[in-house]
């Protein structure tokens, strides 16, 4: 523990370079996507008929499953590029793992970084929300660990994979054929129900609805009237996350022994 | 040198290492005594990184027994590594950081205390001539004032056992020779050196005793002079003759020396006079262009061992 929080402190080393500007861009996107599509486009939205959205303002609606979204791009972001930028661009895994640090340290400390600047991102975006008036319940307090959590599903996986890689072609990939679809069709903007019923049982695979059904249940306050569902969305995601950071902890650790 | 784990810092026996059907490093026996500068010598590909990855406790043996420190890499990897200082062949600097944040918090990964980082990166700081850089980034630095950053960092554990891995490749020679007298000092404090190199200066200005290697094994081991007593004579004649002649000579050198290499621009005569074989050739009515007395280097022996041909 007290080896993984060295891992831990390099990185807040770095990132005290870019701090300034990092914490005005996490205020900035949430006020951008949610004055846009939540108040702009809400706007039609409500205008026509809030029934499908169960009586919510688009705002309500939106704002919640953005902030499960937005924290899922963030964690896809901190883990491809640093990862793999510290296992063959500077190497600076490298320069660790030749000190008593482990290699299971270095996986599992860039991991806990990760969940660290997804925790600062999610309480930056929930306060915008806040401050939008579209927080219906004292309950988004939690939406912050739900957020953070969905996050964490997507950034184990994905550092596994970033460790495998030698150039960063194939992120490019992960973030048009995966990230966004899944930005788009995981419950974040519409309803999943609105999906063509073939296609529906499918969002149930992306971890994005599940986090986006839980941080929209904490923060509406409708997480109270289903728990076990709640319960479920919960389950999936940290065992996908803990299966995440046993596969980055292993493919790390391979690179690091390959050289 | 026989050596036993206890009485070695490293001692290494029928020490191997394959990857998948290829092995690159071949039942290798060596010991490392405290105090020693030693130097493994080789052509690229000869194993001597793979040799200094499985030291360092990064890269497992396949088979054979190796200790460091009378320690097992297998079971106590990061105990070892917590008395190593490694200087690695690429640069693995962090570049967000400032020079002395990067030997500051490489102390932390050690466990040292931020006050105790913070007073050994400034005494590093001034061991490496880097005070006046210390809070540049490390991005706009010479090669030489990097390769000296990354031997600081090394030092910052005070390591009992420094692992450096071609130290002075790619610099000019103004900081190799820099770098020489700083490891040279290291080795007067009583720090034991394992250094790679294929540059048989660094090797006969560094170490003590060397292994030469080449396909996977040591082909060779002793002290420079020993090396070259054994595999060179005391001298070495270099003629050159003017094109197309020295094909023409067939046979008027022989008997002039103990061993006679034939090069495509010029002939080697290994003999221990150099001085009587050159008036000797001038004598049987040879007219070089170019004659060259020397003493032997370790670059002879090296050619000897590992050959000629290029490895790639």
């Amino acid at each position: 523990m007290a080896v993984l929080a060295r891992v831990v402190e390099h990185r807040a080393l770095q990132y005290r370079r870019t701090f300034r500007a990092s914490i005005f861009s996490s205020f900035l996107s949430p006020l951008l996507f949610l004055t846009a599509m939540g108040v702009g486009l809400g706007l039609y939205v409500d205008r026509s008929s809030n029934e499908a959205l169960g009586g919510l303002s688009y705002l309500e609606f939106l704002a919640p499953g953005l902030l499960a979204a937005s924290v899922m791009q963030a964690a896809s972001f901190e883990s491809t590029f640093p990862i793999m930028g510290g296992l063959v661009w500077s190497r600076i895994y490298h320069a660790m793992y030749a000190s008593p640090i482990d290699a299971r340290d270095i996986a599992l400390g860039n991991l806990a970084w990760i969940a660290l600047r997804l925790t600062m991102i999610a309480i930056v975006f929930t306060l915008v929300i806040t401050a939008l008036g579209a927080a219906s319940s004292p309950l988004i307090v939690l939406a912050i660990p739900a957020a953070v959590l969905t996050g964490m599903a997507f950034a184990g996986p994905i550092a596994a994979f970033s460790a495998t890689q030698r150039t960063p072609e194939k992120f490019a990939a992960i973030f048009r054929f995966g990230i966004t679809p899944l930005f788009l069709f995981s419950g974040t903007f519409f309803p999943v129900e609105n999906l063509p019923d073939a296609i529906e049982p499918l969002a149930w695979l992306s971890p994005l609805y599940h986090g986006v059904a839980l941080t929209r249940g904490l923060a509406l306050g409708t997480a109270v009237d289903q728990p076990i569902v709640m319960l479920i969305h919960v389950l999936v995601l940290s065992v996908i996350t803990m299966a995440g950071a046993i596969a980055a902890v292993v493919m790390i650790r391979r690179r690091l022994v390959r050289g | 040198m026989p050596g036993t784990p206890e009485t070695s810092l490293i001692h290494a026996r029928g020490l191997t290492k394959r990857f998948g059907s290829f092995t690159a490093v071949d039942a290798v026996e060596f010991d490392v005594a405290p105090g020693e500068a030693f130097g493994f010598l080789g052509p690229n590909g000869a194993g001597k990184t793979s040799t200094m990855r499985m030291i360092g406790c990064v890269s497992p043996a396949t088979d054979g027994l190796l200790r460091i420190l009378n320690l097992d890499p297998a079971t106590h990897g990061p105990q070892i590594r917590a008395r190593l200082g490694v200087v690695p062949q690429q640069d693995t600097l962090d570049n967000e950081l400032t020079v002395r944040e990067n030997l500051v918090i490489y102390g932390r990964y050690f466990g040292l205390s931020r006050a105790e980082c913070a007073r050994r990166a400034d005494e590093l700081l001034e061991f490496a001539q880097l005070t006046e850089r210390r809070n540049s980034p490390v991005e706009p630095l010479s090669g030489g004032m990097k390769r000296r950053l990354t031997i600081a960092r090394a030092l910052i554990n005070e390591p009992t056992l420094m692992l450096l891995d071609e130290p002075t490749t790619g610099l000019d020679p103004q900081a190799r020779h820099l770098l020489w007298e700083r490891l040279y000092r290291l080795k007067q404090r009583g720090t034991t050196l394992v250094l790679t190199t294929h540059y048989m200066d660094e090797a006969e200005q560094l170490c003590d005793r060397l292994v030469v290697m080449d396909k996977a094994t040591i082909v060779a081991e002793g002290s420079p002079r020993q090396l070259i007593d054994r595999y060179a004579t005391r001298d070495v004649t270099e003629l050159r003759f003017p094109v197309g002649v020295q094909e023409t000579l067939d046979g008027q050198l022989d008997g002039l020396a103990e061993r006679i290499e034939w090069l495509p621009d010029r002939v080697l005569l290994y003999t221990d006079d150099g001085e009587a074989v050159a008036v000797a050739a001038h004598e049987r009515g040879l007219q070089p262009e170019a004659v060259l007395v020397r003493r032997s280097t370790l670059e002879d022996v090296f050619l000897r061992l590992t050959g000629r041909t290029l490895v790639e």
